[in-house]
């Protein structure tokens, strides 16, 4: 491991050793389960997480998240199956003793300890020489940029303030895995932003492994190598973020992750085509992995919804297919994009975003305008459940 | 209206703290006199302003400066406060691991138990005094159990002796200690002892290190609400303490009662009060840092 500070660079355009059949991964889960009563948090779960990674556990409140980062902290025993650390099964190891570290939701600084101390409390422990303690510690307020505010107090600080000694305190003991519970979840939207790339950058810096447990889709696709989305204490899909916004493996994730029109259709005869959705016969880019007959869903994003006044799209003036008449129902601004709701002449609802880039030569699409809704065959998601 | 309202509270403690020191602070200024009242001079203001004149020279500290010259009551006063200090001592042994071990059950239970601590508030705190005389005396519930089980030979004497009064006092205050220390301990944020654990810190070492210190305020409350009011206290060591064990409530008593000296026994009453402010006025402090914090 890189000393805290080191400027070694990650490559993480490539990085992908979940891709590697021949490496082994840091930490393995292996068919956990963890119920507390009648309630089952987490179900026969299994996971690989690699030396480096940046690793999200994305999910709805209740999904079993925190209690799989908690079962890896050691607060929490599996009611069956095992964690391996390096290889090594950690049920055995009491969480003062595990080399992870967590960083809490609520920061759970030590009220009654300055800033140094609160950083300095996990170093003590290993019983380091007083200069060592000093040394690390001072590295770690320049790392989080508080330099001189050592001798405060917890209750002294500013919430983003508290969540950097919270981080500090997490990193300085150089943990295997530091475990992050929502760690932005107080944090207001702006300093949000700003927050994940530093935390971004930092885990490139110390080529450290990070879980992250969080319920923000967004904060999870900028911060991760991977996301593993949970639902009901399972495992629903496990990808780096393009796939998982771009190849959704179910209609649940598609949804759950950003927006999503979603039609319902049967496969056509050729393979490449879904019959009889809401918007008639969709043609699709590439052959799909059912049976001619088949139920299966069209998933296609907002964004790559087009809506034109007349005809067809400009730059496919031939192409009817994946095309509908509708009328604009509402209009929501966000500034950076619209979000237009329609209903399709058959009735169906379907939600369109366009980047308001500004400079267009014709006036925006109003309210109650008919247009032309298409989108390309390489835009349609084909899902079977 | 509103102003009216929010002076009542001041005007009580007017009425029933203020004016009371008052008095006792002059009575301790007077003599003692065979009158009714027993001392000397009277506050009268139909004497008119020479009268007042009369009043106020009459007033001495004469009273101060015998308390210093007798040992007996410099004596009582290192007596009280050390059973006091020993009281609490031994109040926060007692009552902090049960305050600790009352937080460590399901809420429901923690309703019954912090219920039964205060249970015997229920009965007069005479009547429950007078049940220790029972069980102490010489063929008393103690001995009788102690003889039973062979611990000891010959039964001992309880009754009169200082260790009774400690008995007597540590069992009527329990619930004043328990109660503070309760409300810290239940209000400790659960999630710190498991960061003190992720940080590699073993169970026992975080007591130390996070609760401990971050109950601190309890044991401030729970000590000064027991050690204030054992300083004074009177009836405990009057049914179960000897003749040897004379606290300062007991002076005050002798002095009044027995002696009639008034203002003796005023002046004892003054000195008690302003030993006593010193830990009233750290205890304040504590609650107004407390209270800058939250």
């Amino acid at each position: 491991m890189p000393p805290a500070g080191s400027n070694r660079g990650f490559a993480k355009r490539g990085f992908a050793p979940w891709a590697d059949p021949g490496l082994a991964p840091l930490l393995r889960i292996e068919g956990v389960s963890k119920r507390f009563g009648d309630f089952t948090a987490v179900d026969r779960l299994s996971l690989d997480i690699y030396q480096s990674e940046f690793f999200a556990l994305l999910g709805p409140s209740g999904c079993g998240k925190t209690t799989l980062l908690r079962l890896i902290a050691g607060f929490e025993r599996p009611s069956s199956g095992r964690i391996l650390l390096d290889g090594v099964d950690v049920a055995p190891v009491p969480p003062h003793r595990r080399p992870v570290n967590m960083m809490f939701q609520s920061y759970a600084l030590f009220p009654h300890l300055n800033v140094s101390a609160n950083i300095a409390f996990g170093l003590k422990q290993e019983g380091l020489p007083k200069r060592e303690i000093a040394e690390r510690v001072a590295a770690m307020l320049a790392l989080v940029k508080l330099e001189n505010f050592g001798h405060r107090k917890p209750h002294q600080l500013s919430g983003g303030q508290r969540q950097r000694v919270a981080l500090a305190r997490s990193l300085v003991k150089r943990p295997r895995i530091l475990l992050l519970d929502e760690p932005m979840a107080a944090l207001d939207k702006k300093l949000r932003g700003e927050t994940q790339f530093e935390l971004m950058e930092l885990q490139r810096r110390l080529g450290l492994t990070f879980i992250i447990v969080t319920h923000d889709q967004s904060e999870a696709m900028t911060l991760a190598d991977r996301i593993a989305v949970m639902d009901g204490g399972n495992l629903v899909q496990v990808a780096p973020p393009a796939e998982i916004y771009e190849e959704p493996n179910s209609r649940w994730i598609a949804d759950f992750v950003g927006e999503v029109n979603l039609f319902e259709g049967t496969v056509g005869a050729d393979g490449l085509c879904v019959e009889g959705t809401a918007l008639g016969r969709l043609r699709v880019a590439a052959k799909i992995d059912a049976e001619p007959g088949a139920t299966v869903w069209v998933a296609v994003r907002p964004e790559k919804m087009r809506m034109t006044r007349n005809g067809p799209p400009p730059d496919r003036p031939t192409d009817m297919e994946n095309t509908a008449p509708a009328t604009v129902a509402d209009i929501g601004y966000l500034g950076d994009l619209s979000i237009y709701r329609l209903r399709t002449d058959s009735g169906a609802p379907v939600q369109a975003a366009v980047a308001n880039s500004g400079r267009s030569a014709e006036p925006a699409i109003g309210w109650d305008e008919k247009v032309r809704l298409s989108f390309p065959p390489e835009a349609a998601i084909v899902l079977r459940r | 209206m509103a102003k009216l309202v929010v002076r009542i509270p001041y005007l009580w403690l007017l009425a029933f703290f203020l004016v009371p020191f008052l008095i006792v602070l002059k009575i301790s200024l007077s003599q003692t006199a065979i009158a009714q009242p027993p001392y000397v001079p009277l506050f009268d203001l139909a004497a008119g302003w020479p009268g007042l004149r009369n009043f106020f020279s009459a007033l001495s500290l004469d009273n101060y400066v015998f308390l210093g010259s007798d040992p007996l009551y410099f004596l009582s006063y290192v007596k009280s406060l050390e059973i006091a200090a020993f009281s609490t001592v031994m109040l926060l042994l007692i009552g902090y691991p049960i305050a600790y071990a009352i937080t460590r059950v399901p809420r429901r239970v923690q309703a019954v138990l912090v219920l039964l601590v205060i249970l015997p508030f229920w009965t007069s705190f005479l009547i429950r005094i007078y049940a220790w005389m029972n069980i102490l005396q010489h063929d008393g519930p103690l001995n009788q159990l102690l003889l039973a089980l062979h611990i000891v030979r010959e039964p001992p004497a309880w009754l009169s002796t200082t260790t009774a009064v400690y008995i007597g006092i540590v069992y009527s205050y329990l619930p004043f200690m328990v109660l503070p220390l309760y409300a810290t301990l239940e209000k400790l944020d659960e999630t710190l002892l498991e960061a003190a654990a992720d940080l590699g810190c073993p169970r026992w070492k975080t007591f130390w290190l996070v609760t401990l210190p971050l109950s601190a305020p309890g044991v401030l409350a729970g000590a000064l609400l027991c050690f204030i009011p054992i300083v004074g206290e009177f009836v405990i060591p009057d049914l179960l303490g000897g003749s040897r064990t004379s606290m300062i409530g007991q002076t005050i008593w002798t002095e009044f009662f027995a002696n009639k000296d008034w203002p003796t026994a005023s002046a004892v009453a003054v000195v008690l009060v302003c030993l006593l402010v010193t830990p009233i006025v750290v205890f304040q402090y504590q609650a107004m840092r407390e209270a800058e914090r939250a």
